[in-house]
């Protein structure tokens, strides 16, 4: 007996309620405070777009932070090239405001690590994915994707213990 | 000396943002409800308002109102069916159903008797759907049989199928399906429970 092919039921609001913070949160740590908003805009444009044809069971958080990463290189490409949505946004009325609170030296720190570095820690600790979802976005796979991470850690630990010391 | 521990509790403080939750404004949200109305990928509308049934769930597509609920029908699991009845593409837009919740508004202070808001009918089929074309046909204050209401939707011999239809309009209140009744004067069925269709019709009867 062939069931029909099950697709993706859960209404987008309930996605973005779930997940909408901790989208930010990557975004934040991929492009910073002020495109932040931006590239979550973007994340969840082009998720809405793409959802009903997602398979049922997916893993909902793993897709959105694949899409995030997507847009995040795109921007970091260069606001010249932005792709269409960006050009369709509207403006948000005001700035994004909580950029104040953001760990700058941190983030200064994890943009001075390599592409793979930053996006494991980032993927694997503020994302919470698995190493084997990592891995698949960082085009590796599970194994590569825990030793990039612990490296990225080691040296965010060594730069970071420079100026408490 | 700092630790791995540290410095991934440190990540995990690190982007969250000001101290207050995410997006409570709305802004965020607002955003990317406007860009997806206007790119033609907001499918299903939703909100919900008070009255003096409880809360009522509002969902509209492009083409009208598709679905009205009763809070006993559990709203989240209406919304579900909604996903795969018709669109995941859900998101909650007030705006978009402000003239909807008017008229219920206008409706539960006695101000109106008919609404005119478009209606998207297409969870209803064959005979269900005749039913619910011909409730709007039933005067304000008045109630009908439901053998009246199988006779009037072309099939008079399906008296429990119009009752059936009743009892699963998607868009009670504004289809008015509280005004079909027993031919013995019982209320019969409601999809917002028996004192609610009492209520209505009580409210109407004194207008």
């Amino acid at each position: 007996m062939t069931a029909p092919r099950q697709r993706a039921a859960q209404p987008f609001e309930e996605l973005v309620a779930e997940h909408g913070a901790l989208v930010m949160r990557v975004c934040r740590a991929l492009v910073g405070p002020v495109d932040a908003a931006d590239a979550w805009s973007e994340t969840f444009f082009s998720a809405l777009q793409a959802y009903p044809r997602l398979p049922a069971g997916s893993n909902i958080r793993g897709w959105l932070v694949t899409i995030a990463h997507r847009k995040a290189i795109d921007q970091l490409r260069g606001a010249a090239r932005r792709p269409e949505p960006a050009r369709e946004l509207p403006e948000l009325a005001v700035a994004e405001p909580a950029s104040a609170d953001d760990d700058d030296e941190l983030r200064a720190a994890l943009d001075a690590l390599p592409l793979k570095q930053r996006g494991a820690v980032i993927y694997r600790y503020l994302a919470e994915l698995s190493y084997a979802e990592v891995g698949e976005l960082l085009g590796s796979n599970a194994t590569a994707a825990r030793r990039s991470a612990a490296d990225g850690i080691a040296s965010l630990r060594k730069r970071l213990s420079k100026g408490t010391s | 000396m700092t630790t791995d521990k540290q410095i991934i509790d440190r990540l995990e403080q690190g982007f969250a943002g000001s101290s207050t939750a995410f997006d409570t404004d709305g802004r965020l949200h607002g955003r990317l409800a406007a860009l997806a109305e206007r790119q033609g990928l907001l499918d299903v509308s939703y909100c919900t308002i008070d009255s003096p049934l409880g809360p009522l769930l509002l969902a509209a597509t492009g083409k009208g109102l598709v679905r009205v609920a009763f809070s006993r029908e559990d709203h989240q699991s209406v919304l579900s069916r909604l996903a795969s009845d018709i669109s995941p593409r859900i998101l909650r837009t007030p705006r978009r159903l402000d003239k909807a919740a008017r008229q219920l508004e206008e409706y539960f202070a006695g101000k109106r008797r008919a609404f005119t808001v478009p209606v998207d009918l297409q969870l209803a089929h064959g005979f269900r759907r005749s039913v619910l074309l011909h409730l709007r046909e039933i005067p304000y204050g008045e109630t009908q049989s439901y053998t009246a209401v199988a006779k009037a939707a072309g099939n008079p011999s399906a008296v429990r199928a119009a009752a059936s239809a009743c009892s699963h309009n998607p868009l009670p209140l504004v289809l008015p399906c509280h005004r079909v009744v027993r031919s013995d004067g019982t209320l019969g069925e409601y999809l917002g429970g028996p004192e609610a269709k009492h209520a209505l019709l009580a409210m109407e009867a004194a207008g």
